[in-house]
């Protein structure tokens, strides 16, 4: 026991700079570690598992919630449902990382002359973060439709994804203008100085190297989007919350709600990881480097 | 005014703001001449070069590169810069190309020259400096030597009629200096006309055709290097070769 303490010691005075915060679930150090991390995991689950199906009023739980016929009859539908929320997504994200980066852009334009453009990406920025996001859908979602103006489309789903454009874009310009703000001026410097012009400067060394910086809280955003895409039922459309609901409200059973929260976290999961991955890679390059500054 | 000067500054004044760092520098480097400045941290070397590549706006006067005065209104700035060629103390080279799109990201974009003919050129001056092998290499696996290497001829792959260098040996660790002051040598030899920043008074009494004491926002004193070095008239520039000379950089 006392050599394989020796060892493990060791390993933590080869590896000082790696963090336990950010390790996520890896920080479990040498095959004892791991032996210890199961029992206890084991042992935690357990008492947790017992404690709560010992409860009073756990039956009645199981019946509403968790009911496996009324899961396995509703999910079909819910999941049918639930690729509408992936359309709305995967066509929100494409306009939103596209429309943020000009928003982005706009608000980095120097000098007097730029100032009304620099204005109008901060207020839109300002007022579309202040808005609650449920409120510009509906705005959009119920109104548009109702102008009856030729040409300007009825279809609620559209104007849902609209509004999500329109308010996510205002937060992910902000991430952009992060990425943007933390490439050192030295960079700029360097590439007018060799006849670039301010567009090319922008496009072929500031924007590669900010957007790369902000990749991981980028996906963090589009994880909150994916969530959002439920506020879009709430126009009519039928998404898996809309389906779920109309489950719901047919057997008085809530276990549809819960196979549709199971979709949704099947997805932001994986991406969720994902992200941490990708902190972690970047984190264990700029060590590599010695370049922690 | 001497037309065949490469470089002419005339009563150059710049300060940031209550910061008058140029107070009226006057100074003309002819073709193929090799001028260093010195001068103590702060005494504004790197503030002379950078108004030159038009970096810095200037406050007043005029500088005139090969004839042309590049400090007047409407000229284009793109097209001044991609004449002169500045180096930095901190290299600043792109971390996220490889060397070889590092040198030839300006002659493509900038001198819309083709890729395979940029790459040639580029591979070529790069062999000329030793870094055949760090061609697809990025920055960040490279020494401070080899990048300051790079960041030259990344420079040079514009053809610039003037090359600045501001103290581009200053964040290297000693050992890896010579090497960049090796290219800097041939740079001279060729004939490349050069205004150099520098805290190395050994290398400027070896390269320089002339020397620049800067002082007070002014050229203080300036002659050939065995003047400077050896027989300088003002007290100033003595106090500023007897502190260097008693912390052995000469």
């Amino acid at each position: 026991m006392a050599s394989e303490g020796d060892r493990r010691a060791g390993l933590e005075v080869d590896e000082p700079r790696r963090s336990r915060i950010l390790g996520g679930l890896g920080s479990v150090e040498g095959p004892g570690g791991a032996a210890i991390a199961t029992l206890s995991t084991i042992v935690f689950f357990v008492v947790v598992g017992v404690a709560i199906t010992h409860a009073p009023g756990w039956h009645e739980v199981r019946k509403t919630f968790f009911d496996w016929g009324e899961f396995k009859s509703s999910f079909p539908e819910v999941a049918r449902a639930f690729l509408l929320n992936c359309k709305i997504f995967s066509i929100a994200e494409c306009f939103i990382l596209a429309f943020a980066l000009l928003l982005a852009v706009l608000r980095s334009l120097p000098g007097p002359v730029f100032f009304p453009l620099r204005a109008l990406a901060i207020v839109y920025a300002d007022f579309f973060r202040g808005v609650p996001t449920i409120l510009v859908i509906a705005i959009l979602g119920f109104g548009a439709p109702a102008l009856q103006v030729s040409g300007v489309p009825t279809s609620t789903t559209l104007w849902g994804i609209v509004a999500l454009v329109l308010v996510y874009s205002a937060y992910v310009s902000e991430v952009y203008r992060a990425g943007i703000d933390s490439v050192h001026p030295s960079q700029e410097a360097a590439a007018r100085s060799l006849g670039l012009t301010r567009g090319q400067t922008l496009r072929k060394v500031i924007l590669p190297q900010a957007v790369r910086r902000v990749i991981p809280p980028l996906l963090n955003d589009f994880i909150g989007l994916q969530k959002d895409t439920a506020l879009v039922g709430t126009l009519g459309a039928i998404e898996a919350f809309n389906q779920a609901s109309i489950d719901t409200n047919a057997t008085f059973n809530y276990t549809a709600y819960l196979a549709a929260a199971v979709l949704f976290v099947a997805i932001t999961i994986p991406l969720a990881r994902f992200t941490d991955w990708l902190i972690a890679r970047d984190r264990r390059r700029l060590q590599a480097l010695g370049a922690f500054a | 005014m001497n037309a065949a000067a490469a470089l002419e500054i005339e009563g150059l004044r710049k300060s940031f703001g209550n910061n008058l760092v140029l107070e009226g520098v006057d100074l003309s480097v002819g073709e193929h001449e090799v001028v260093c400045l010195i001068g103590a941290s702060g005494s504004g070397k790197s503030t002379l070069l950078r108004c030159v590549n038009l970096l810095e706006p200037i406050d007043a006067g005029r500088i005139v590169v090969a004839g042309q005065e590049i400090t007047r209104r409407g000229v284009d700035v793109n097209l001044v810069r991609r004449r002169i060629g500045i180096v930095f103390q901190a290299f600043n080279l792109f971390p996220h190309m490889s060397v070889l799109e590092n040198v030839t990201l300006a002659p493509r974009l900038a001198l819309h020259r083709d890729r395979r003919e940029a790459e040639e050129e580029a591979r070529e001056l790069l062999g000329r400096f030793g870094l055949s092998d760090k061609v697809d290499a990025y920055p960040d696996h490279l020494s401070g030597g080899q990048q300051q290497r790079v960041a030259i001829v990344r420079a040079l792959a514009m053809q610039p009629r003037l090359m600045l260098l501001d103290e581009v040996t200053s964040a290297l660790d000693p050992e890896l200096v010579g090497e960049v002051l090796d290219v800097i040598g041939e740079l001279a030899a060729g004939g490349m006309t050069m205004v150099i920043a520098t805290h190395e008074m050994g290398f400027a009494r070896d390269i320089a055709t002339r020397v620049c004491f800067l002082d007070g926002g002014v050229i203080l004193e300036q002659g050939p290097p065995e003047q400077m070095f050896g027989s300088p008239r003002q007290s100033r520039t003595q106090q500023f070769l007897q502190r260097i000379v008693s912390a052995h950089r000469l």
